[in-house]
């Protein structure tokens, strides 16, 4: 009648084999510490029952007690705190050459976008043994991308982009999940993600796409839009040149300096006035309404293609020149 | 103490004093609006139930069968919304702490009875609304609001929901006001703060936190409904909005507001285990600080619940490490509870068992803390019945427990009566495996990855559910047993007598029930707290 009856989920990826480790320190530590409670209190109600004892015996306290299951605690919950800590921070950090993947949630559904072109809706499909990374943003309200074999969950907001990362370890099909209450489908907004043998992975990618790779959408879209009649690739556009911008800091009109991320990109499409860049005017018109979440992915990931040959270098305020290396700077 | 019968017969206190409607529903008498309180929420509780039970048969199988999605939505959000703002708040603080408050310090009221009364009434008020938010179709945002679900995509009675709220939120800031303004300004000669009985201790903390935290709350949902309303943009992000913020907002209310919930009970647990242990507390005063620590450490770790909900990587270190500093109060008063039955003379009584069911239940519900406090852990388990599991064990396994400790500890006081001690014993061996049950399968289905709020789950996931299911209808039977054998008692029970347990504390001191002004003489204190050596070494009636 019951298939089967999990008692520890499956481990599919590297973060789930670190946070097991932990998993079972905590088991260990509090598991001997509520079973030390336990038998303390069996103890004491059986030899001190009233039947046993004539009259209680006054105790007041002890300082010296207090003080050592004050302090000792606090130094194994200080084990806890930097354990986990290390591992969140692991799991936060993802590693500069990832594979990047977009995940577009909506209610009820996760809508997956490959850099070359394969979209999925409520399956992804990965290789194993490579770092993958998902750029995550929601149509609608907030969702969570959660994969129980990777140990690994995600709130997915409107209106900002999200990250997460993993490195599976183990071809099979894993359940995706949404965690965070969405409305009515909420228990239906669920998918598998399938992680693939490198051979396998690369059948089932010439076996999709069809519409070209992402970026090359993002390159049609930018072209109908007009973008490029002001940010044109060299210095005399009304805009910033973008070629070489993704990723590197830019200096703003009041100074700030911030990195231009995905989430930045996003905002100076959406509300280009928000973060002037250095040197230009407050003239670009807002794209919101005009452009879905679907095809900002793909002007982000067209912006991100466009990494020009001084890859290396920090992006100064002015528009840089497309393929002239040694071309110094303008201001 | 027997030979009392005939005489409270004849005796006037507060029941008899005065007769009819008016007499209640006008009244001022702490003890009397106690009662008021205690017949509301037990009302709430038992709505609230209802919805747990419905939600757990809708789980007895994978598919959503029983009742609809969206239902199954109303169901968990008016299960929370019920249980945490209609019972759970309320429950310790304004049902035994009216009662008791006055009485353990020596006074003859609190500091405001009609502000004590107005709070009643508000409380009326906010159940009442929320009673027809139910009764028109509910509300199905869970008890979290969380935006923009709630403001933009739910079209159900979010604001009217969100308004029964905010008026019994200020049921609870007035209910807080009034014990601290009673405990600095209302003690009898004698009656030190280092004299006060840890009960007062811990209701004092957690006014603290009602009349700081829950301001808060009330701008939160003020906010909520005024985006949903008039769309004015603060959490949208369609509308230049954060919904991040809304997360801030409300956990800052929201995490403490735990503490409103655990606290009070802490002090219950404080009061019997020393009675029935016949024995001073263990290290009055490192409990007493606890409860004022816990509240203080408790408005430094909101956003421990948003570890995953895209802030950054450094303050939730931050977040994580007060977490555990707000766990270290927490163990002093466990390790001193069990400390104080060693050497003692220990009465397995109806609200001794309560209160050792207490300190496992909520040991287990502290220790699953720190594995949400470990950043890394939480990512997995946060939004999984692991914290379902988790919260239930402090709430239900903690609070619940501790709520029934002290109202079978303090029935003789508030009735006059003893309830059957017999049935009270079987009762709380019933809650206590039925909670166990009920819980502990979901610890398991949490770890393995089934999110909370879950209307349909995979298969694999079904024989726990079917345990918890089924510990879930032992747990209904395990509560519905008090609520019949104290009405029972109100009639058959025997008389209680001023002190049937032997117990310290001027509660004790004066007749059960009490007269209406409490004391017939105000009282000079002139012992410590858990004066146990000084009283009787046996309890009178040996349940």
């Amino acid at each position: 009648m019951f298939p089967n009856f999990p008692i520890w989920p499956v481990r599919a990826a590297t973060s789930a084999s670190n946070l097991d480790a932990l998993f079972i320190f905590l088991l260990c530590v509090t598991g001997m510490v509520t079973l030390l409670i336990f038998i303390l209190i069996t103890v004491f109600a059986l030899r001190y029952r009233r039947t046993l004892v004539e009259k209680s015996t006054p105790i007041l306290g002890s300082v010296a007690l207090e003080t050592t299951w004050s302090l000792v605690p606090f130094g194994i919950f200080l084990i806890f705190f930097v354990w986990g800590a290390v591992i969140y921070f692991q799991e936060r950090t993802a590693p500069a050459d990832s594979m990047e993947i977009y995940v577009v949630a909506k209610q009820w559904m996760w809508k997956l976008e490959h850099a070359d072109g394969q979209r999925e809706i409520n399956e992804l499909h990965v290789p194993v043994d490579r770092d993958v990374k998902l750029i995550m943003t929601s149509q609608d309200v907030i969702h969570s991308f959660f994969v129980p074999a990777f140990r690994l969950k995600q709130d997915v907001l409107p209106g900002r982009y999200t990250t997460l990362w993993f490195h599976a370890i183990r071809p099979g099909t894993y359940h995706l999940f949404c965690a965070e209450y969405c409305g009515t489908q909420h228990s239906g907004m669920i998918g598998s993600i399938v992680v693939m043998n490198p051979a396998a992975y690369e059948a089932w990618l010439s076996g999709g796409g069809g519409e070209g790779s992402l970026a090359s959408t993002g390159q049609k879209l930018f072209q109908q839009l007009g973008c490029g009649s002001c940010h044109r690739s060299d210095t005399q556009g009304r805009g910033p040149n973008l070629v070489g911008m993704f990723g590197k800091p830019v200096l703003l009109e009041d100074g700030r300096t911030v990195v231009a991320d995905e989430n930045y990109v996003r905002e100076s499409i959406l509300n280009p006035g928000a973060k002037i860049v250095a040197g230009f005017k407050n003239i670009m018109p807002s794209f919101q309404g005009v452009v879905n979440e679907e095809q900002l992915l793909s002007l982000i990931a067209y912006v991100k293609s466009l990494q020009g040959s001084q890859q290396r270098e920090p992006v100064s305020n002015r528009p840089a020149v497309p393929n002239v290396s040694a071309q110094p700077r303008v201001k | 103490m027997a030979s009392a019968t005939t005489i409270t017969a004849e005796r006037e206190h507060y029941l008899n004093a005065d007769y009819g409607m008016r007499s209640w529903f006008f009244t001022t008498d702490h003890k009397r609006i106690a009662l008021l309180y205690l017949i509301s929420i037990t009302f709430f509780f038992f709505i609230g139930g209802f919805f747990a039970l419905l939600i757990r048969l809708e789980l007895l199988t994978p598919q959503g069968d029983l009742v609809q999605a969206d239902t199954y939505n109303k169901l968990f959000s008016m299960h929370g919304q019920v249980m945490i703002f209609f019972f759970l708040i309320p429950a310790v603080p304004a049902v035994l702490g009216n009662f008791l408050i006055p009485m353990m310090i020596g006074a003859k009221d609190l500091a405001f009875p009609r502000i004590n009364l107005l709070s009643w009434y508000l409380f009326i008020i906010g159940g009442g609304l929320m009673l027809y938010t139910i009764l028109t179709g509910g509300v199905d945002t869970g008890w979290t609001f969380y935006v923009p679900l709630s403001t933009a995509y739910l079209g159900t009675h979010v604001v009217l929901a969100a308004v029964s709220i905010f008026i019994a939120g200020f049921s609870s800031i007035l209910t807080g006001l009034n014990f601290i303004v009673t405990i600095h300004r209302m003690r009898a000669p004698g009656m030190t703060w280092g004299r006060m009985p840890l009960f007062l201790w811990s209701n004092y903390a957690t006014a603290i936190i009602q009349v700081l935290g829950t301001p808060v709350l009330a701008i939160s949902l003020s906010l909520v409904g005024l985006e949903r309303l008039f769309h004015l943009g603060v959490f949208n992000p369609q509308l230049g909005g954060d919904p991040l913020l809304f997360q801030h907002l409300f956990w800052f209310y929201s995490h403490p507001a735990v503490y409103i919930m655990i606290l009070p009970g802490m002090g219950v647990v404080s009061e019997v285990i020393p009675c029935f242990s016949r024995k001073r507390v263990f290290g009055y005063e490192f409990v007493a600080l606890a409860s004022i620590g816990i509240a203080v450490l408790g408005f430094l770790v909101w956003a421990h619940h948003m570890f995953v909900a895209g802030i950054s990587v450094y303050s939730a270190m931050v977040f994580s490490f007060f977490s555990y500093l707000v766990a270290v109060p927490s163990a002093i008063k466990v390790f001193n509870w069990t400390a104080t039955m060693y050497k003692g003379k220990i009465y397995y009584s109806t609200p001794m068992l309560y209160a050792m069911g207490f300190i496992g239940l909520f040991t287990m519900g502290g220790m699953t803390g720190l594995f949400l406090a470990a950043l890394g852990v939480d990512v997995h388990v946060t939004d999984t019945y692991f914290i379902v599991a988790h919260f239930h064990y402090i709430m239900v396994g903690g609070m619940v427990m501790a709520y029934l400790a002290g109202l079978h500890f303090w029935w003789p006081k508030i009735s006059g009566r003893m309830y059957p001690e017999a049935w009270g014993k079987l009762a709380a061996m019933t809650i206590f495996i039925g909670f166990n049950l009920t819980f502990f399968p979901q610890f398991i289905l949490g770890w393995t990855g089934m999110p909370r709020r879950y209307h349909a789950y995979p298969p694999e996931f079904q024989v726990l559910n079917v345990l918890s299911t089924a510990g879930s209808t032992v747990l209904a039977v395990g509560y519905l047993l008090p609520m019949v054998y104290f009405l029972w008692s109100l009639r058959y029970g025997k008389e209680a007598g001023d002190n049937p347990w032997g117990a310290a504390g001027l509660e004790w001191k004066t007749a059960s029930p009490p007269p209406t002004y409490n004391f017939e003489e105000t009282p000079v204190v002139t012992w410590e707290a858990y004066n146990y050596e000084e009283l009787p070494k046996e309890v009178p009636v040996v349940g």
